[in-house]
């Protein structure tokens, strides 16, 4: 089977520093994948190469068949990839509703298909209640879940989440995580950059383990999670 | 705008309306200075709309809207007297013209990554070197000004937009309410939500696939054609044109003020801005007149502390504050 997402042998270097070193994985249409690591790993700027925001020095990431390095964001938001971002990024003087329209704008071509996409993206997200306020008076929870609820409404056939859970308290990750595995259920591809490993736990059936910008381990939860090699970079001694 | 229409509060559209026949019937009542004290309202009403579609709505600072107003007064004027080709037909060239300058101006700033004040600087330098240029243009009278024929036959037909001040008055009332009904349709367009979007975050906007050079290039289009409209009515209205006035920074910044004080990024505040700081600028010419301030640029002190006092009082603009206290809800930004 072709994978949806296929990266390899990718690269980045900011000014000689190595931020990622030739990492390849693939991501099969219907899984959710995490990427795990300690801080400063390469996450992020893995990430930022998948959504367009910045191109790799080498290597190639393949989308659905098709090559995606070198597209702008938005071509590569138009081929079907939506992402969030670690610090979020709100529209904040526009309302919850006009956020999501926003992003169902991508492929409504009128504002009352929009509004309807949106409608129904914001009842899966329990944002319809507050759909009224303005974005910058959203708690960081609301924010978080107003993050996925735009990148959702671009319809995307695989949705990066760049550490939503990150700041929540206990139910409201799990709230996020019944959340992702029901989009997930419904046929929707996650690549999912996480340190909660509550919910990497919960969710992802395959991990990739960065470190220091190389891959040191991927596979399924069970056998990455007691990798010698992951426990002493990442999880630390103490989970030994 | 059917659907915009149904949106607004029963007060709204009964408000508007009156507001709207109350101009229709002004020349009634108004005399002569009273009328073009107006005319400068709906001019002011009608730039500001233009601006504040790049400004408020797609969030890109110009301070160079000189240079489209002047291209569009100079087009068409120059093609009137030089070619004899009236000003309905010029405007179909004056806009082209000033939207073709606009596009460049916007191209070779996002192009290149030129945002914010530096992009309002690069609108400065345009508006700048083009009112040098045109000092030295011969064909249009350069430094010593292009004059329209004030008396003759064709002068003072409608159809070269002569004639008195009711056909300036009804002229530039239907301009102000054309915009304003075209801003507010953009406003709630695919369109205007993209630019909202790009001006709120470029980057999250992008995310959510919005091609925010084309969004912008678009906004520069729309609001530089239609300054340069403004334009052709300036020409026609005062008759004279002289570079050093028309592409100066000082009229860019006159037509920034509506939008700023009125509210910037909302469809009423053009207008209200424009209701505003006509009549007051006005007032204060007659009032340091009363009080025998001769001195140069004392109104400019006045009216420049008022439109302190008015910003500290009301950050966001008069009419946001002014719809919330007419019960009309609020129109976000």
């Amino acid at each position: 089977m072709i994978p949806l997402l296929s990266v390899n042998d990718v690269s980045k270097r900011f000014r000689g520093l190595a931020a990622i070193s030739r990492v390849s994985f693939d991501v099969q249409a219907g899984e959710i994948f995490a990427v795990i690591g300690p801080n400063g790993a390469g996450k992020t700027t893995l990430f930022n190469m998948i959504a367009g925001a910045l191109a790799p020095n080498e290597g190639t990431i393949t989308f659905a068949g098709e090559k995606m390095d070198g597209l702008r964001a938005d071509e590569i938001a138009q081929r079907g990839i939506g992402r969030t971002f670690q610090v979020v990024k709100p529209f904040p003087a526009l309302t919850v509703e006009d956020n999501v329209i926003v992003g169902a704008l991508l492929h409504a071509s009128t504002l009352s298909a929009a509004r309807s996409i949106a409608h129904e993206v914001m009842s899966h997200l329990d944002l319809v209640g507050k759909r009224a306020q303005i974005a910058s008076s959203l708690t960081l929870p609301d924010r978080k879940r107003l993050e996925v609820a735009r990148a959702l409404a671009t319809r995307p056939k695989l949705l990066l989440l760049d550490e939503v859970m990150a700041g929540l308290r206990p139910t409201e990750t799990d709230r996020i995580v019944a959340i992702l595995r029901e989009l997930n259920r419904a046929g929707l591809t996650i690549l999912l950059i996480e340190h909660v490993m509550r919910a990497v736990t919960a969710l992802a059936s395959k991990i990739l383990v960065l470190h220091h910008g190389a891959a040191i381990a991927e596979g399924t939860p069970e056998h990455v999670l007691r990798e010698p090699a992951v426990i002493e970079s990442y999880l630390g001694a103490e989970s030994l | 705008m059917s659907e915009i229409w149904l949106q607004t509060s029963t007060r709204g559209k009964a408000l508007s309306l009156l507001l709207l026949a109350a101009f229709l019937l002004a020349p009634i009542l108004a005399d002569r200075y009273l009328l073009s004290v107006l005319i400068l309202v709906f001019y002011f009403a009608y730039l500001g709309q233009a601006w504040n579609l790049l400004m408020g709505f797609a969030g890109q600072l110009s301070l160079g809207h000189a240079l489209y107003l002047g291209l569009g007064a100079y087009t068409a004027t120059a093609l009137w007297t030089l070619f004899g080709i009236g000003p309905w037909l010029g405007v179909f060239i004056a806009v082209p013209v000033a939207a073709l300058a606009g596009m460049f101006i916007g191209w070779l700033g996002w192009r290149f990554s030129i945002e914010g004040v530096y992009f309002a600087l690069l609108t400065i330098a345009f508006a700048e070197f083009t009112r040098i240029g045109f000092d030295h243009l011969q064909i249009t009278g350069a430094a010593g000004g292009l004059f329209l024929p004030v008396n003759g036959e064709a002068a003072g037909k409608w159809w070269n937009l002569g004639g008195g001040p009711l056909l300036y008055y009804y002229l530039a009332l239907a301009l102000a309410t054309a915009a304003t009904i075209l801003v507010a349709r953009l406003r709630q367009s695919p369109l205007g939500y993209r630019w909202l979007a790009v001006r709120e975050d470029p980057q999250a906007a992008q995310a959510a696939g919005i091609n925010i050079f084309r969004a912008r290039m678009m906004a520069m289009l729309i609001s530089s054609g239609m300054t340069a409209v403004g334009g052709v009515f300036y020409g026609f209205y005062y008759r004279n044109l002289f570079p050093s006035q028309v592409f100066d920074i000082g009229r860019s910044i006159e037509l920034i003020l509506a939008p700023i004080i009125g509210g910037l990024g909302t469809v009423f505040g053009p207008i209200v801005g424009a209701i505003i700081l006509t009549p007051l600028g006005e007032g204060l010419t007659g009032l340091v007149q009363e009080l025998g301030l001769n001195a140069p640029g004392t109104k400019a002190i006045f009216y420049g502390i008022t439109l302190m006092i008015i910003i500290s009082l009301q950050p966001n603009g008069v009419w946001p504050w002014l719809a919330r206290r007419l019960g009309l809800g609020r129109e976000t930004k």
